[in-house]
């Protein structure tokens, strides 16, 4: 099984949800978090005090899915939160070794 | 006894009592998450202290009969309010055997207390997250006595209102200072200044970022103030009348002209028109306007409140470049905005307004101007050298700031026990489990609520 980790823009989320419902993953999990990457922070001006604020806001995007799956979710995730902008994000995937449903105990494929 | 004046300085009264809950907004959404409770509660502290004052013995030191110079009130003529209380009874409609103008002695007690409050809780904006609050009541407390009791007698105690003889600043000097741009604003403003140059800078000010933690609370506050000074100016007229109406408009426009002034003052400078901006620029308009809201034409508002806009959004970066660190920018905002406005006076003054001077470009010449400098100045070396001296002795004595551990951690945590906001964003009690309460029978924790 695969995690698919996605940082994208907080405006695209709706666009991704979408899209990964449409090709039938059946849950997600979704956090606000905030870095930086090539795209830095921006200034912000408080009666003309000027600040640098280094970290952005993005969304982080969790799915687990089967090892088939994998690649079409990640080509789901681009093609919907891409803006062609610098800060568009990143995704990557990772293996997991064991999953369980906390309600049924069932585990690995089943527990997806 | 005139019923409508009455019935309108006692809602004025309510209304600039207003401002200081609302200048707690305006400051508490500027400081970070951790101090904003410490931050408005100088401003309750205030509220509950100096009303305490006012009625005991701060009224007589203002508008008891001068002892000498035009300098101070007799402390015991009114001590307690002695002497003022008394009406002619049901038949008479409980009309005031006291009064002051067509208004009764208690009103006019009632609407000078609140002036004195908020003049005091304007000053706790310049040591933000770093005052110890036993010795800000302290401070309050003196300050108030040494003064703003002696200063609002200079300023606000004319010959034959409450009293036969008065201040030296009404009386003699006869500068115009309708609302108290001098007793309030130029006071404040000095009083933060020096009172910032005793606590000293907060850790990392010029370094750190300290951003507003809710500028939609400044916003709301810069709104009550607003709404609240219109009691503060035109109630002043102590009468419900044409000067209470002329001076409600030139304080209305003078503060829209203000915001315009400081928006345009930043697009221009920093690319952005900012919230923070239009709400200081409503402040600073306000500020400017009261000493000169009866003195000038409407149209003369709106350049009154332009300039202070402009004048004060470049005065809030002095502090960076001279290094003081009054926080919330009491002295770019009231002292600036206050010594505009006194001295605006001098030049924009029109016959034609109820205060019936002339200023320097309406053709009157320089008079005008030099006395309004005389009172700014004398209110202003006043206010700094007995603030600084104040400061310095609780310094000394009591220790005024916090130490540096618990401003890093937060005052609200530390001095006031408590946080502001409930940041858990887990379900349950974010940690938090109750294990006493007031009660000695309730002290036991079985009752308690636990995650």
């Amino acid at each position: 099984m695969k995690l698919v980790t996605a940082i994208v823009k907080p405006f695209k989320l709706d666009d991704v949800k979408n899209a990964l419902e449409l090709i039938g993953i059946a849950g997600l999990t979704v956090s606000e978090v905030q870095g930086f990457g090539r795209q830095r922070g921006h200034t912000e001006v408080y009666r003309g005090a000027e600040y640098q604020v280094d970290f952005v806001p993005k969304v982080r995007i969790e799915v687990v899915v089967s090892e088939l799956d994998a690649a079409r979710v990640v080509d789901a995730v681009v093609e919907s939160a891409s803006t062609g902008q610098i800060g568009d994000g990143k995704v990557w995937v990772t293996t997991i070794d064991e999953i369980v449903r906390v309600r049924t105990g069932e585990r690995g494929a089943d527990a997806l | 006894m005139d019923t409508g004046d009455t019935a309108w300085v006692l809602a004025s009264a309510a209304l600039v009592l207003l401002m200081t809950p609302g200048l707690a907004l305006f400051y508490g959404g500027m400081v970070r998450a951790k101090s904003v409770l410490n931050m408005m509660m100088m401003s309750f502290g205030a509220l509950a202290l100096i009303s305490v004052l006012w009625v005991l013995y701060g009224y007589s030191m203002a508008f008891g009969d001068d002892v000498g110079g035009g300098l101070l009130g007799d402390p015991f003529e009114f001590f307690g309010l002695k002497g003022l209380m008394g009406t002619e009874g049901i038949d008479n409609g409980f009309a005031a055997t006291s009064l002051v103008f067509t208004i009764p002695s208690m009103a006019f007690v009632a609407f000078q207390a609140v002036f004195a409050i908020i003049t005091v809780a304007l000053i706790s904006g310049a040591i933000a997250d770093r005052a110890r609050f036993g010795p800000w009541m302290v401070f309050s407390g003196v300050w108030a006595t040494v003064v703003y009791f002696p200063v609002a007698h200079w300023v606000f105690a004319f010959d034959g209102a409450e009293s036969e003889t008065g201040g030296w600043i009404a009386n003699n000097l006869l500068a115009v200072d309708f609302a108290g741009g001098t007793a309030v604003h130029i006071n404040a403003g000095a009083a933060g200044l020096a009172l910032a140059l005793v606590l000293g800078k907060r850790r990392g000010f010029g370094r750190d970022p300290m951003r507003p933690h809710n500028l939609t609370l400044v916003m709301l506050g810069a709104g009550l103030l607003w709404f609240g000074w219109f009691g503060f100016n035109a109630g002043s007229a102590l009468s419900a009348n044409g000067q209470a109406a002329e001076v409600f408009v030139t304080t209305m426009v003078a503060t829209g002209a203000a915001a315009l002034g400081w928006l345009l003052t930043e697009k221009i400078r920093d690319g952005h028109a900012t919230s923070l901006g239009a709400a200081s620029g409503v402040v600073a308009g306000l500020v400017a306007i009261t000493p000169s809201c009866s003195a000038v034409t409407p149209v003369g508002a709106i350049v009154v409140g332009a300039v202070a806009g402009v004048v004060c959004a470049l005065a809030v970066g002095l502090k960076y470049k001279l290094g003081y660190d009054d926080s919330l920018d009491v002295v770019g905002v009231h002292l600036v905005g206050g010594l505009w406005g006194t001295l605006s006076v001098g030049l924009l003054a029109s016959a034609s307004a109820t205060a019936g001077v002339e200023g320097l470009f309406y053709g009157g010449g320089l008079g005008q101007l030099g006395k309004q400098a005389v009172g700014a100045l004398a209110v202003l070396a006043y206010s700094f050298v007995l603030t600084y001296v104040i400061g310095l002795v609780i310094q000394k004595t009591m220790g005024f700031r916090i130490s540096e551990e618990d401003e890093v951690a937060g005052i609200d945590s530390v001095v006031h026990a408590e946080t502001a906001y409930d940041f858990a964003s887990l379900g349950g009690s974010g940690g938090a489990t109750l294990v006493g309460q007031a009660h000695a029978e309730a002290r036991n924790t079985e009752g308690a609520t636990r995650a």
